[in-house]
């Protein structure tokens, strides 16, 4: 079987999820990947590094600059010809343009595998994780996002992947990028941190997020994170958000402080190795897959535990 | 301009799923159903563009069993004009929506359609891409603002690193993200008008598409459970199980 990857990038730079999702197609056969974007020699000469990649396709053009999906899924299909499977990451780029090229190919999507079990057959979550479901896909091509927390990063060095330029249809000519507001941040990324520490709407606001949260997150080198509820509180951003419709994460650590413990943030971070949580009401639902619990004010322990470490 | 709003039955927010002890699927029998909580953003954003003057109709659609008549009375209920039900008794994938509600777009020539960004049972986040992929229109998926100007819409994206802004010629797809705005709730009154609106049923059949399911589920189990581990006293003990993992100084 021969996959064809659509691979990530910020900055010059192949993103984490991108190596998780090589992963998964591994399992499936020979991996070839797809840089696309302007200026993208420098990403397609890092991708075909990667180890395990064999042939690379980059669509350097100023039309697949911003990811748009209505130029980049007839890029991919125009490659897919060649292709058993298309694998993309389930990242907010992956989940954009992944379904468009499905829908091109006329082929029913299997989202945010979690496994392989065969040519065919992959395990996916369903309800807000709560269901993992085995499905079997009839679909003479696979269309698969893949979640980066249940692969394993391939490597950055080894491979010595060919380098082939496509030209691709460019701009379709539906739609344009107009402008981000992109986080900027010295901290490390949410769904790559080691050690996270999230905060949820007991934080209250904004400020007792710099003062509380954020010295703990610092001290411990970690990712900071919220729950839906302090998000739309308005106390951090979007992209702070873990949960079934936020980030999925899976840290070494979760800290997690004055979150409740709602299903739909559980599925967000439930795969963490080890979950702390810091509450004041010792019912709530955090605790019950915490590893350890802390059952206290959030305003006094957190800055003794960032004091004292 | 009209609004196509497509809207799915799903399991209510806040009940915890429950998977069939044989493994077949989740239990839904006799458990608390709700529109699609992405969908009722979506119902109410198309609201609102009435009420700006900028929508002329909204039109609710839903694919599904039946009761799926109780999520359109909801969208009634809210401020949609109309609803097609297209009846199903078996489950249609994303695929099989989209290519339904793509006979629907070209039926009524929609200038706009929102519908959520993924429904909350299958987690799938695909029908509104699919769409915008079968009528070849541009999409604004996971939107947290949406501007009409002119001839283009605005659509601000929660993405992984904060938010884009896109432009994207009309008509458009939009997906609903949960920010966009807060949802109404139905008025008494609204509720009793609803029942007199236009409830039209149609079938798959009705609109030559074929949802032959193309995945076959297997089995459904639970995730591995987590247990509850054990409360720390003070924080110096929780400073001590840290120091054990080697992370604090």
């Amino acid at each position: 079987m021969k996959t064809l990857v659509w691979v990530e990038h910020e900055g010059g730079n192949v993103k984490d999820s991108t190596l998780s999702a090589i992963t998964a197609a591994a399992k499936l056969g020979e991996v070839h990947l797809l840089v696309a974007g302007q200026d993208v020699g420098g990403v397609a000469a890092a991708a075909a590094k990667i180890a395990g990649v064999g042939k690379v396709h980059v669509a350097d053009a100023a039309a697949y600059a911003n990811a748009l999906p209505e130029n980049v899924a007839p890029l991919v299909v125009e490659l897919m010809g060649h292709y058993d499977a298309f694998v993309a990451p389930a990242t907010a780029n992956g989940k954009n343009i992944a379904p468009r090229v499905a829908a091109l190919l006329d082929v029913m999507q299997i989202s945010e595998i979690l496994s392989v079990e065969s040519a065919d057959t992959f395990t996916r979550p369903t309800y807000a994780g709560n269901a993992i479901a085995t499905v079997q896909s009839s679909d003479a091509k696979k269309v698969i996002t893949v979640r980066g927390t249940a692969f394993a990063k391939a490597e950055r060095e080894g491979g010595s992947g060919s380098i082939e330029a496509v030209s691709g249809a460019g701009d379709a000519g539906l739609s344009s990028f107009v402008g981000a507001e992109i986080s900027k941040s010295e901290r490390p990324e949410l769904t790559s941190a080691k050690i996270i520490v999230s905060g949820g709407r007991a934080l209250q606001n904004s400020e007792n997020f710099h003062t509380i949260i954020e010295p703990l997150a610092d001290k411990l080198g970690a990712a900071v994170g919220a729950s839906r509820a302090a998000v739309d509180a308005g106390y951090v951003p979007n992209d702070y958000q873990v949960g079934q419709t936020g980030k999925i994460v899976a840290p070494e650590i979760y800290v997690a402080v004055g979150i409740s413990g709602a299903i739909q943030h559980l599925a967000g971070m439930k795969d963490s190795k080890t979950i702390i949580a810091i509450n004041k009401d010792e019912e709530a639902p955090i605790f019950q897959v915490a590893d350890y619990g802390l059952v206290a004010d959030l305003f006094k322990a957190v800055p003794e535990l960032t004091g004292k470490l | 301009m009209k609004i196509l709003v497509p809207v799915k039955r799903v399991i209510d927010y806040n009940v915890k799923p429950r998977v069939k002890m044989d493994g077949t699927g989740v239990d839904l029998a006799n458990v608390k159903m709700s529109m699609n909580p992405f969908d009722e953003i979506a119902v109410e954003e198309a609201i609102r563009l009435k009420e700006k003057g900028v929508a002329t109709e909204i039109i609710a659609v839903s694919i599904g069993e039946q009761k799926a008549q109780e999520t359109l009375r909801t969208a009634l209920a809210m401020g949609a004009d109309r609803a097609i039900l297209v009846v199903s008794e078996t489950e249609v994938e994303p695929l099989g929506v989209a290519k339904i509600l793509a006979k629907i777009v070209a039926e009524e020539g929609p200038g706009m359609v929102i519908l959520g960004k993924q429904a909350i049972d299958d987690d799938s986040n695909q029908v509104g891409q699919m769409l915008a992929a079968l009528t070849g229109r541009p999409q604004g998926t996971f939107a947290s603002k949406i501007e009409i100007d002119g001839d283009s819409i605005k659509v601000t994206r929660e993405v992984d690193g904060g938010l884009e802004t896109v432009s994207l010629k009309s008509p458009a797809i939009v997906t609903t993200d949960l920010r966009l705005n807060e949802p109404r709730y139905a008025s008494l009154p609204n509720i009793m008008k609803a029942k007199s609106k236009p409830l039209a049923q149609k079938t798959p059949a009705d609109y030559g598409v074929d949802v032959t399911p193309r995945l076959k589920t297997l089995k459904v189990a639970e995730p591995p459970k987590r247990s509850a581990g054990v409360k720390v006293a003070d924080v110096d003990e929780l400073v001590a199980k840290l120091k054990a993992m080697g992370v604090a100084a």
